[in-house]
């Protein structure tokens, strides 16, 4: 059985340290939220201006004045703070965010990332997501191994548009995990899901992987 | 002549025009100056050049704008969430220049800074690169980008005095800072303004420097997606 959303997300988690300043994407990474392990202190920011993101709020208490960068309404915690876009990213640009887990569209071997535009449908933009890759000390790319076509969406090179060059270091998918840690050009094949086998890696995979 | 004004139309009273280059604050319906939005259309002025993180939503912010067929070019990070917006662009009837978030409030806060141009890691080796200067710094790519300034910069802050002096709430602050620095104009609309003296000075967010008129006024304040938790007893 490949992993699930929830189970990616949990995942994905196992990323998370101590101490750690982190910024999750929209989508599956959103889930991660749920997986932080109790006792960590793990501080989420939100790239509209907040440090310290707490829970969606209770029914009755949303506050149209506190959104996070989803535009879902969201709460404090007592160690939350609220700046401006400037200072936002320049915590992103300026290299103070430990970890960022984004989705994808397509990751290339090369550690090349594709999220925000596909040719001939509308554009809705970037958002944050150019900056947070070239900034960002660590970038996980969460994503479904394949599209809706069984296609492989981890690639020789991405096909649509980039959103940052050689830029991701570490790759989870429903059916494994792939990192290219301490300057390595390829990624590794380090886990696989559970009953998922090497053979439905390799068929699914098109980026050249190292398996062993 | 002080920089109190009664409403939203007296506030921008002689200062909209055709070809006007406008900022306007907030991050998708967060933070936006609904007043001022709503005295932009009305004064009529077209052919805008608007620089704003999104483009509201149809029919409501910046959207109102698109109806009226008032903004000729949007410099934007995000436009997901408007139709009126797509069928303009795909129609060929509307111009867009896509900025990444941190690039567009850091050519903002550039522009109001007097600093015409910065080195950016962001967008190197995509499209945003293309055509623009590129430079190596410790080894790294970097593109040139520019400071962005406008004729006009509509913000919406939570308190204000007569000085102009501002703050703001929660995750309302976004791009206004910085817009307030890069209007030649700074008009703002606030939830209340309170006597002078009554901000305290160690927290005030935009000095009044930064802002030429204010006005208190009242905001629907609409969510875009409403998100709760339930209660666990």
């Amino acid at each position: 059985m490949s992993w699930t959303r929830d189970e990616m997300a949990a995942r994905a988690a196992k990323e998370l340290e101590d101490g750690f300043y982190v910024n999750l994407g929209i989508g599956i990474p959103t889930l991660v939220a749920n997986h932080i392990p109790d006792g960590m202190n793990v501080t989420l920011q939100s790239e509209n201006g907040m440090l310290g993101m707490g829970p969606f709020p209770y029914e009755g208490e949303e506050d149209a004045d506190l959104i996070n960068a989803g535009k879902q309404t969201i709460t404090t915690l007592p160690k939350s703070s609220f700046f401006d876009s400037a200072t936002s990213f320049a915590m992103i640009r300026g290299g103070h965010i430990d970890l960022t887990i984004l989705g994808a569209m397509e990751v290339a071997e090369n550690g090349d990332i594709a999220n925000w535009m596909i040719p001939g449908k509308m554009v809705k933009g970037m958002g944050g997501a150019m900056d947070l890759v070239a900034g960002v000390k660590r970038c996980i790319a969460l994503f479904d191994h394949t599209n809706k076509r069984g296609e492989s969406k981890f690639l020789k090179e991405c096909t649509l548009p980039l959103t940052g060059k050689n830029c991701i270091h570490m790759v989870i998918t429903d059916l494994g995990v792939f990192d290219r840690e301490h300057g390595q050009k390829r990624f590794r094949l380090r886990e696989l899901a559970p009953d998922v086998t090497l053979d439905e890696v390799k068929t699914k995979t098109e980026a050249n992987v190292v398996y062993e | 002549m002080g920089k109190v004004y009664k409403t939203a139309a007296e506030a921008l009273d002689g200062l909209c025009h055709d070809g006007i280059t406008v900022m306007s604050s907030g991050f998708g319906l967060c933070g936006i100056p609904e007043n001022l939005i709503a005295a932009l259309r009305d004064s009529g002025a077209k052919d805008i050049t608007a620089i704003s993180n999104n483009c509201g939503v149809d029919g409501f912010g910046l959207g109102q704008l698109l109806d009226t067929r008032q903004i000729r070019k949007m410099l934007s990070s995000y436009v997901g969430e408007n139709k009126e917006f797509e069928r303009q662009y795909l129609g060929g009837e509307l111009e867009l220049e896509f900025n990444p978030q941190g690039t567009l409030a850091e050519r903002i806060r550039a522009g109001g800074s007097g600093i015409p141009a910065f080195y950016t890691k962001t967008g190197v080796g995509t499209v945003i690169a293309e055509g623009k200067e590129h430079k190596d710094f410790d080894g790294e790519t970097y593109i040139m980008e520019t400071g962005l300034k406008a004729d006009l910069s509509i913000i919406k802050a939570w308190k204000g005095d007569a000085e102009g002096n501002l703050i703001f709430k929660a995750t309302t602050r976004t791009f206004s800072p910085a817009m307030a620095m890069a209007g030649k104009v700074t008009v703002v609309e606030v939830d209340e303004i309170v006597p002078v003296g009554s901000l305290d000075p160690n927290f005030i967010h935009t000095p009044g420097i930064f802002v030429q008129r204010i006005i208190e006024a009242e905001c629907e304040k609409r969510i875009e997606r409403v998100t709760t938790r339930e209660k666990t007893s």
